[in-house]
């Protein structure tokens, strides 16, 4: 549906904004017609969010123009977006987990509206898309897939005739997926335009009618991306060659290096979801995935293995056989455990302290940066200059601060950080969360060189693809049980869809149904 | 009037002040900001309401501007904990030190100066009914009006639109900021709001409680204040609870003391502030109960992009 400006609900032109160092959007320009579900493509720092949060009056573009069904306008706040008609569903949900569905809901008009009306208001909405939701629950009690309806329903409760979308599958499961894409195509039938932004690309080949590609803040394509492949997207963005994983594969996996039996554990955060008789083993030489829907015990089974949280029993763990369950995070590191936590900032580095300190806190063990206890400069500054060059991280140097890098960016830090300690045993949650192709694909390629090289590897993560494309074998973690693990060439993504909703029996053999 | 009746009496009138100045609190932490200088705002509100009701002879003009001095006290952190992103623990500790050495310098010039007390309810023959009158209607206006005002706070807080809004920003500052809510607008009226609550606090001690000024008078009921907002989950009608529990304790044990109980008077005096410590104890350990109810972002800094 190719739209003139005439008929255009949101004409974008010559935007640019520029921030403190970089310039996140320099003339960019963009032209949505209604019904139209339009992709905006980009690697990390593309400008994609800075270019949706101009358009929803969260900034505020240095110059360029905007135009609302062709008349100019000057968008100052998001309650001004949401009065002309544009909601957003953003990539960090924006709920107050305190709060009701119906409150948190509430917090997004802005007038007043009676309780009563409201939810009346909220059942028409959920039952006429399909978004199943109950107005009297606290937002912390709902799974990250129902959150997003809620922030879904808000949205639609305001009639909004453009619904940005930002990264909305990245915490769904497949099959959740499915159901927002039915959501999606039905109001764009009814007129809405969705200008959707995502880093899953083949869902962006099955959804959208036209993608604009960022690069650097600038506009490098567009096209339709269903004449497109998922690679020619990549490259797109990229500006360069995708360089895909390539798999060995033909070793046989060695002996047992980590082993978990039985392992059940409370978890220490109110809201967190304690682990229930979990069996795992990672062998020698090969790629263990777990999948699963966040906030189904990923944390706390990770702060198991690495042993932030001990173990009640010695024996829950073992590495080569021998029991860790009650060894700290440093023993454990000593007999080759290296770590790759869920958070990038606090868990993984402490901000404020630069990339070659950081460097050090995680590898002195394991190299010759600590000499009667004095910290050997040179050699941590060597140490990081490693990393940052091995993994390509954007930076000025190893004295830069951890906190100052992007997302992406600290990401392949912290990987490379624990790769190049050579570990025996490396476990790595969500490896290339919120890092773009290119440098996700630098990631996988490293674990599987790991792996390779002999190392026993276990990838948490919720980006299936990604395990299907590194993963020897597959588990899934739900409720905090974890089903068993199936060799990855014989599992099929329903099938994954289908363990990751809890469809597994007390053996984690998959139950099969019909009804999903 | 009989024992129990004027122990009970005693009891509401010691625990008022804390009532007004942790409400107030519970506002202004509830929208994400930790003001630890509620000390600091009572006791400038206990020698203003002193000085201005000694001066024009009117108590409650007095009340008024104890509430007034409290509140630009705590505007005077607003701006430098809201607008320059100070940090919210020392400026709030600088606050209350601040407070104390301005209160005794205004205070200077009164010290021993007689204050008629705040006048009493006193409605003839109902007044005189054994026990209920002087319990239920022997107090003076700003006893009715704390009951009045944990009401109003828990209306507002939990039944209407704007307190909806508060919390919403003092449960995730960013998330109310890309709805597009005021964040730092809502704070400094809820930092407004605790300053008044704590200058009435205050003035109650000054000009009804014990009407007279005293260097440091307050004696640490605004840190008390502080600890009921958490002892309470930040409910309303628990801040209630605890300050009449505070407020009770210390009674009985004055009266513990005046008997002549064979414990040490410093043993006795530290019974409030055990039983508040032992009570904040139990109630930390629900952890579900505190994260429903704490606000999420509180003391954090927030600046939002441009």
């Amino acid at each position: 549906m190719a739209s003139d400006d005439a008929a255009a609900r949101l004409a974008l032109t010559d935007i640019c904004k520029t921030f403190p160092g970089v310039v996140a959007n320099d003339a960019v320009s963009l032209t949505l017609g209604p019904g139209e579900i339009h992709a905006l493509l980009g690697e990390n720092g593309a400008g994609k969010s800075t270019l949706v949060k101009i358009v929803y009056g969260v900034l505020r573009a240095d110059s360029g123009e905007m135009r609302w069904n062709g008349q100019p306008v000057q968008v100052a706040s998001p309650a001004q977006a949401r009065r002309l008609g544009i909601g957003m569903v953003f990539q960090h949900f924006s709920l107050f987990d305190s709060l009701t569905v119906a409150e948190n809901i509430a917090l997004g008009f802005d007038e007043k509206v009676p309780m009563r009306d409201l939810t009346a208001r909220i059942g028409e909405v959920s039952a006429h898309y399909g978004l199943a939701l109950d107005p009297g629950r606290h937002v912390h009690t709902l799974s990250v897939g129902e959150r997003q309806r809620v922030e879904i329903v808000r949205c639609l409760l305001q009639n909004p005739s453009l619904l940005i979308m930002d990264e909305p599958t990245s915490v769904l499961t497949p099959q959740e997926a499915d159901r927002l894409f039915e959501t999606l195509r039905q109001l764009a039938s009814e007129g809405v335009t969705v200008l959707y932004i995502s880093h899953k690309l083949e869902e962006i080949r099955a959804l959208c009618e036209a993608a604009t590609v960022l690069r650097g803040g600038k506009v490098v394509a567009t096209c339709d991306p269903r004449t497109e492949t998922a690679r020619s997207l990549a490259q797109m963005m990229i500006g360069g060659e995708l360089a895909t994983p390539v798999r060995s594969g033909a070793d046989e996996a060695g002996s047992e290096r980590l082993t978990v039996r039985s392992l059940s554990l409370e978890s220490e955060h109110p809201f967190g979801t304690p682990i229930r008789d979990v069996s795992l083993s990672v062998r020698a030489g090969e790629i263990l995935g777990i999948a699963g829907v966040a906030g189904n015990g990923q944390p706390e089974l990770l702060a198991a293995l690495s042993g932030e949280t001990l173990c009640p029993q010695a024996d829950s763990i073992l590495l080569d056989g021998q029991p860790v369950g009650r060894l700290g995070p440093r023993a454990r590191r000593a007999r080759g455990v290296c770590v790759v936590p869920e958070e990038r900032l606090g868990q993984g580095t402490v901000p404020e302290m630069t990339l070659s300190e950081n460097g050090f806190l995680s590898a002195y063990l394991r190299s010759g940066m600590l000499r009667q206890g004095l910290l050997q400069l040179r050699a941590m500054s060597r140490f990081a200059s490693d990393i940052i060059e091995a993994y390509s991280v954007m930076t000025p140097g190893p004295a830069t601060a951890a906190g100052s890098l992007s997302g992406g960016n600290l990401q392949k830090f912290i990987i490379g950080r624990e790769i190049l300690q050579n570990p025996d045993i490396l476990i790595a949650a969500h490896p290339t969360w919120g890092v773009d192709a290119g440098a996700a694909a630098a990631i996988q390629q490293a674990l599987l060189d790991l792996a390779k090289a002999g190392a026993a590897v276990l990838v948490i993560s919720q980006d299936l693809d990604e395990l299907f494309a590194i993963s020897d074998r597959l588990a899934v973690i739900c409720e905090g049980r974890l089903s068993a693990s199936r060799p990855t060439k014989d599992t099929t993504v329903e099938q994954a869809g289908l363990l990751m909703g809890g469809m597994f029996d007390e053996a984690g053999e998959i139950i099969e149904t019909h009804a999903a | 009037m009989d024992t129990a009746a004027a122990v009970i009496v005693s009891m509401m009138a010691a625990a008022t002040p804390l009532l007004y100045a942790a409400l107030g609190e519970l506002v202004t932490e509830k929208s994400g900001v930790l003001n630890l200088g509620v000390e600091g705002m009572m006791i400038t509100g206990a020698v203003t309401a002193f000085a201005t009701a000694t001066i024009t002879g009117s108590s409650a003009i007095g009340i008024v501007a104890g509430a007034a001095a409290a509140m630009a006290l705590s505007l005077i952190f607003a701006v430098l904990t809201l607008s320059l992103v100070a940090n919210q623990v020392a400026t709030g500790l600088a606050l209350t030190i601040f407070g104390i050495g301005l209160s005794a310098l205004i205070g200077q010039g009164y010290v021993g100066t007689p204050l008629d007390a705040l006048p009493k309810l006193d409605i003839p023959g109902i007044s005189d009914i054994a026990f209920v009158g002087p319990v239920v209607f022997g107090h003076d206006f700003l006893i009715y009006f704390s009951f009045v005002m944990v009401g109003v706070v828990a209306w507002f807080l939990y039944k209407t639109r704007a307190g909806l809004v508060l919390r919403a920003v003092g449960e995730s500052h960013d998330a109310a900021h890309a709805i597009g809510y005021p964040v730092i607008g809502i704070r400094y009226l809820a930092v407004a709001f605790g300053g008044a609550m704590a200058g009435v606090g205050g003035a109650y001690l000054s000009v009804a409680y014990t009407p007279m000024w005293i260097e440091n008078m307050t004696a640490g009921r605004g840190w008390i204040a502080l600890a009921l907002v958490v002892f309470a989950t930040w409910r309303p009608g628990r801040v209630l609870l605890g300050a009449y529990l505070f407020g009770g304790v210390t009674i009985l044990q004055l009266h513990g003391q005046g008997f002549g109980l064979g414990i040490a008077s410093q043993i006795l005096s530290m019974l409030p502030y055990l039983a508040t410590i032992l009570v904040l104890v139990l109630i930390s350990s629900d952890r579900a109960l505190i994260r429903l109810n704490a606000p999420a972002d509180i003391g954090k800094i927030f600046r939002p992009a441009s």
